[in-house]
């Protein structure tokens, strides 16, 4: 069985584990083997829908003990799921929780881990994974000598297609408590936009915008053309009070949006190598030789100050809206 | 209190990445080696509880001889003792968390540091994997970290904010930038790091768990285009083409 651990969220699946387990499903289908989708929590309710991208079988792991996070306890849960139903494949989402639990368990397992990978195949009935290293300058072939071969998938790269499954319902036996951490509170942005690695559409800034409160513009494109603000390193690193959660690159966010808008953003290898895999890549830029230019499928030479506000209204005139 | 810090010597991020001539590995010709920046994050915040709490620092890293230069900079930061494990992880997280696992194991550490991921590598791995080797709490993408009678509570960076961990030491604790500002290391460091010597071990013999059959670079991009015409025809031009070829929108 090839075993997806999926994230509710509002009982619903979240997008990073759906498209997990459409890519789960389509390598049990290239091996013949059954789809699993796992799920943990106090309440597991919106798991069903995990039949829609063709999950033979529903795992839930339901407790009251497991209503807030906890990596050991939810690594007991994914290891024993794995063992339980003799499993060769972990997959999770590469997601803040999915990059936490996933090595865990792994460890757990006695199996080795590919992270936040970007492409993956069956070869002689083993995982194979694609993944960035360098922050993208390189990508690296990795496989398993484990038995059990465990990954995480990069949001916005594995498409979440549709495809009926079975999707049988079957509970699991949960860990009693006495956890080793726990989340006790999520601190949340007020924002309650998407963060910047599932981003669809990301603005980023660099040190062409001179100052944090020039950030504001960005903001209206991003508003008007559905996307999120980003920053180079440069521009974070300014002291403009600019997060560093915002930040795009090496150091910072690996990102892999449909596009990317880069705003006074020279193009720094470091930068690159957290942006490169973006599908399309605008530059705006003064300065004609920026390195940023030869990355960009669209270029504009000019000053952003101008430039930016134009196409916040060029966007709104022609009625793009949130995507 | 001991503490444990785990440091990985990486190439810089401004290196030019180039494939060896194997096919899997990088060429480290031209490459500049540095510290993690993250495991800078993790050693800072060991010298600090050691200054305000008082605890036994000791730095330890995986690799080979060059390696060295990771743990004199540690020595010379602050850490009391350091300690080269001599080995080849190979970029597997596995067999580096079994090794450190190994060597940490009886030693008594009431807490471990490390950076959230080695650079380049990107696995952000091998702490969480060392946390289940020893048994212990883990906590990852540390931005604040309090320590208490044996006890931690940690935020963590998570999408579009943060969450607070609370736990029992031992733990592991991985660091991201945002924990604290590390120091550069002074004359006095310097000269009294040069005093002291690094432990030399050999590594513990490790399962192996994942490997790089081939490593490559990229494909190139396709040549873009340049839009002409003022800001409102350059703005005007981007819209339509990315609606009309793009379809983004």
């Amino acid at each position: 069985m090839i075993l997806v651990f999926c994230e509710l969220k509002d009982g619903q699946i979240r997008k990073p584990s759906a498209e997990a387990l459409s890519e789960g499903r389509r390598l049990a289908d290239a091996t013949g083997k059954k789809l699993g989708a796992l799920f943990a929590g106090a309440s597991c309710a919106g798991s069903a829908e995990a039949a829609k991208y063709g999950a033979d079988v529903i795992l839930t792991a339901e407790a009251g003990s497991l209503a807030s996070y906890s990596s050991d306890a939810f690594a007991a849960v994914l290891a024993d799921a794995v063992k339980a139903k003799g499993a060769t494949v972990l997959l999770a989402a590469a997601t803040a929780v999915g990059k936490d639990v996933a090595p865990r368990a792994a460890a757990r397992l006695g199996a080795g881990y590919a992270s936040d990978v970007t492409g993956l195949s069956m070869v002689d009935g083993k995982l194979q994974a694609v993944r960035p290293v360098y922050a993208g300058k390189a990508f690296a072939t990795t496989s398993f000598a484990s038995a059990v071969q465990v990954a995480t998938t990069r949001p916005n790269v594995f498409p979440a297609a549709e495809k009926a499954g079975a999707g049988a319902a079957e509970t699991l036996s949960t860990p009693a408590g006495d956890f080793k951490s726990v989340v006790k509170e999520i601190l949340a942005k007020a924002s309650g936009k998407v963060d910047l690695s599932e981003a669809n559409v990301i603005v980023s800034g660099g040190r062409g915008m001179k100052d944090g409160a020039n950030f504001k513009i960005l903001e209206e494109l991003a508003d008007a053309i559905g996307g999120v603000v980003g920053a180079s390193r440069a521009a974070v690193d300014a002291g403009w009070g600019l997060p560093h959660s915002m930040q795009v690159g090496q150091t910072g966010k690996v990102v892999s949006p449909t596009l990317y808008i880069a705003c006074g953003i020279s193009g720094a290898i470091q930068h690159i190598a957290g942006m490169s895999g973006s599908k399309f890549i605008v530059a705006i830029n003064k300065d004609p030789e920026a390195p940023i230019f030869k990355l960009a499928d669209y270029g504009i030479v000019g000053d952003l100050f101008e430039v930016v506000p134009e196409l916040t209204k060029a966007a709104k005139a022609m009625g793009i809206g949130s995507n | 209190m001991k503490i444990l810090v785990a440091l990985k010597q990486v190439p810089d991020t401004e290196s030019k990445i180039k494939v060896a001539a194997d096919g899997k590995s990088l060429d480290p010709a031209d490459v500049k080696w540095i510290t993690s920046p993250y495991d800078e994050y993790a050693l800072e915040e060991a010298i600090r509880i050691k200054e305000t709490k008082g605890a036994e620092v000791t730095a330890l890293s995986v690799g080979g001889d060059s390696a060295k230069d990771v743990l004199k900079n540690a020595l010379a930061l602050g850490a009391d003792t350091a300690v080269l494990l001599k080995g080849d992880g190979q970029g597997d997280a596995f067999a580096v968390a079994q090794m450190i696992a190994a060597y940490a194991k009886d030693k008594g550490f009431d807490l471990i540091l490390c950076g959230n991921k080695g650079l380049g590598g990107d696995n952000a791995a091998m702490g969480p994997m060392l946390a289940e080797l020893m048994g212990v709490a883990q906590a990852n993408v540390i931005v604040k970290l309090e320590l208490g009678e044996g006890t931690f509570k940690a935020e963590r960076e998570i999408e579009g904010g943060s969450e607070i961990v609370e736990g029992a030491l031992p733990a592991v604790i991985t660091a991201q930038k945002g924990l604290n500002e590390p120091r550069y290391a002074s004359l006095k460091g310097i000269m009294a790091a040069k005093k002291k010597t690094i432990e030399e071990l050999e590594a513990a013999p490790v399962t192996a768990g994942a490997q790089v059959s081939a490593l490559a670079l990229p494909p190139e991009r396709p040549a873009g285009r340049k839009l002409e015409g003022d800001a409102a025809a350059q703005a005007q031009a981007l819209i339509q083409a990315l609606k009309d070829e793009a379809k983004v929108f």
